[in-house]
């Protein structure tokens, strides 16, 4: 039997904004089967996004769904999570979004350790606003504000993540379909900060621009970029150049933060 | 037995107010003048099992109180000049997604940097006016420690009864004076909590104008299931570009203040009943002038004080009266003119308006007022 997005999805709110090719679609029917996986109890679920095509995605599940201000979906998260530490509290949001103008959330988010699952589409692109590069682009790529190539170094968010304290992050791709609900699944069921970043297509604004002649050579791009960990550790460096990683990248246990501050609540009141 | 009674700062009182409006949330970024709402909510709020939490920046720190106030939570954050500045977006962001939350701007001078110690009454229009788009505003102007913990409450219960961000507005210098601050009691002070919704989870929606001017709102976590959004929107929530739809929200947002102008304004008045001059001032600038007017009187002349202690939406109808019965209005401010606009927009041609300013980071004494009284006179 297929399996029932149906129930996770708001009636009447399909179709969804994204273009044909999108990889989001792929990455919200994962993120329903991990909701399901974890059986997740829907009104004590906070889905939290930002601005851009990716953050679009809470409007369309049935929860309780926050579409913020553009970059300040980590803060609004974290006064829901503050509040009602009972919540699970899943960020959903894009690389520009994330790690361009809420980069400092992002990364503070990750340095407290806060229970919540950060879910980073990263098509390398502004889709939204047409195409304009992003902090993730990759250096010389095009982009419409970059007409002579991309000039800027580019981040790596995995490893911004891990960086900056988180304290679980994962990382798959689009293509990578059924791994996508696992990682995101793991990830909610880990206590603390959560980064799964999936790399994903644009071919409307990123594609079309970078000779990209279709969705499948999209696909094709993210399959034969990657290497799963467990393999990369038999490959040499050589072997490695220019692969990105994928499955659990980094996992450790560290204090959470509301957990943290429960006990700050315990010590103001003499406990 | 004796009511508490205790010797606190401005800021201090701010603080205390808010934990007796309820606030169980502030978010904040250290900011100077604003700086000890922030630290005696750390140690305030968990012993009443709030929380507090320092921010990275402030628009992290609003965006936390916005999170936690639709999460259930009375929330609150504290600033001064350039903090409200980045605050701003996410102010019209509560505007629009109808959040209730409080903002304290101990002012400063400016623009920028300007003088982070120095006192100013520099942003009264950015209370009003800062954020993009159409919007209702309320702030509150209180101009002692005890009023600062009583207007602090006042606040808490119009950001809970109309939903929306209210400002808490005081210069430095009332936020670091001390003063006898008398606690009330349980009870003594009214505290009003957000309505919460009577219709069935499936039914609820959250801006439902069929359930009057501010429709309940439902907490993250307590059965409803529901959308919140910047994006202008249906009654359901959810983003809409109809035009009807979104100038209907437009308009009851802006209605559901301004039809109630009465219940919100609240004023002080001394010595008006028979005054050729009035003083028109707020804040710590309307203490000058009440010593002004006492000084004035002794000398024979009828000036009286009208202090605004909701600033926004602005007393037009009171102000109004008042020109018509003055010879001349004054009205000295931290900056270089800024309420002047609003006094003129409502009563110019009915009496002499002038202002006294300053922006050297020294207060308006009461001789610069008298000085002033005796020359429009």
């Amino acid at each position: 039997m297929a399996y029932d997005y149906e129930k996770s999805i708001r009636p009447g709110k399909l179709p969804h904004i994204w273009c044909p090719g999108c990889g989001h679609g792929i990455v919200m029917k994962g993120l329903i089967r991990a909701m399901d996986a974890c059986e997740l109890d829907r009104s004590k679920t906070a889905i939290v996004s930002g601005i851009g095509c990716a953050s679009r995605m809470p409007g369309y599940l049935d929860a309780c769904t926050l579409h913020t201000a553009h970059g300040r979906a980590a803060a609004f998260a974290t006064g829901v999570k503050m509040a009602r530490p009972d919540m699970t509290v899943i960020v959903v949001g894009g690389d520009g979004d994330g790690t361009a103008i809420g980069g400092n959330h992002f990364i503070h988010a990750c340095r407290r350790n806060i229970d919540m699952t950060y879910v980073v589409m990263n098509n390398y692109i502004y889709g939204m606003t047409g195409g304009q590069f992003s902090p993730t682009t990759p250096t010389g790529d095009m982009a419409s504000t970059t007409p002579y190539g991309n000039p800027d170094p580019t981040f790596d968010i995995s490893k911004l993540a891990i960086g900056a304290g988180a304290t679980f992050v994962a990382r798959t791709t689009a293509f990578h379909a059924t791994q996508i609900d696992k990682l995101i699944a793991e990830g909610i069921r880990h206590k603390g900060m959560a980064v799964i970043e999936i790399i994903d297509d644009c071919p409307t604004t990123y594609g079309r621009r970078n000779k990209f002649r279709s969705v499948v050579d999209m696909m094709k791009r993210l399959k034969d970029m990657t290497v799963p960990v467990a393999a990369a550790s038999k490959m040499s460096a050589e072997q490695l150049e220019g692969k990105i990683l994928t499955g659990v990248l980094f996992k450790e246990e560290r204090p959470e933060y509301t957990a943290q501050y429960q006990q700050v609540i315990e010590r103001a009141q003499g406990a | 037995m004796a009511k508490k009674v205790a010797l606190l700062q401005g800021n201090d009182a701010c603080a205390h107010g808010a934990i007796y409006a309820g606030c169980k949330f502030f978010g904040g970024y250290p900011i100077t003048p604003s700086t000890e709402v922030a630290e005696v909510l750390s140690g305030e709020l968990p012993k009443v099992g709030g929380k507090f939490i320092q921010m990275e920046d402030e628009i992290g720190a609003i965006a936390s109180v916005i999170g936690a106030s639709l999460a259930g939570s009375k929330a609150l954050t504290a600033t001064s000049g350039p903090g409200m500045s980045l605050k701003q977006e996410l102010i019209g962001y509560a505007c629009i997604a109808e959040v209730p939350i409080v903002i304290v701007n101990v002012m400063r001078g400016g623009p920028s940097t300007g003088m982070p110690t120095g006192p100013g009454q520099s942003d009264v229009m950015q209370a009003k006016w800062g954020t993009h788009g159409d919007h209702a505003a309320i702030a509150v102007a209180p101009a002692s420690c005890q009023e600062i913990f009583e207007e602090t409450v006042r606040a808490f219960n119009l950001a809970e009864k109309f939903r929306m961000p209210v400002q808490i507005l005081y210069d430095e210098i009332v936020g670091h004076m001390r003063e006898r601050v008398e606690f009330p009691e349980p009870g003594e002070l009214e505290v009003i909590d957000r309505s919460a919704p009577t219709v069935a989870a499936e039914d609820y929606k959250p801006y439902d104008p069929t359930q009057g001017q501010v429709p309940p709102l439902a907490a993250f976590g307590s059965g409803y299931k529901f959308h919140v959004t910047g994006l202008n929107k249906a009654p359901d929530g959810f983003p809409t570009t109809k035009a009807e739809l979104v100038d209907a929200e437009e308009r009851r947002q802006i209605a559901k203040v301004m039809d109630h102008v009465d219940e919100i304004e609240k004023n002080e008045e001394y010595q008006t009943e028979d005054a050729d001059v009035i003083i028109w001032a707020f804040g710590s600038t309307s203490r000058s002038a009440r010593y002004a007017v006492n000084e004035l009187r002794k000398e024979g002349i009828k000036a009286g004080l009208f202090r605004p202690i909701t600033l926004w939406p602005f007393p037009e109808k009171r102000t109004a009266e008042l020109a018509r019965q003055a010879k001349a209005i004054i009205v000295p401010e931290l900056n270089l003119g800024q309420m002047i606009y609003e006094v003129e927009r409502v009563a110019k041609d009915a009496c002499t308006i002038t202002g006294i300013n300053r922006v050297d980071g020294e207060p308006i004494n009461p001789g610069q007022i008298m000085d002033r009284v005796k020359e429009v006179l």
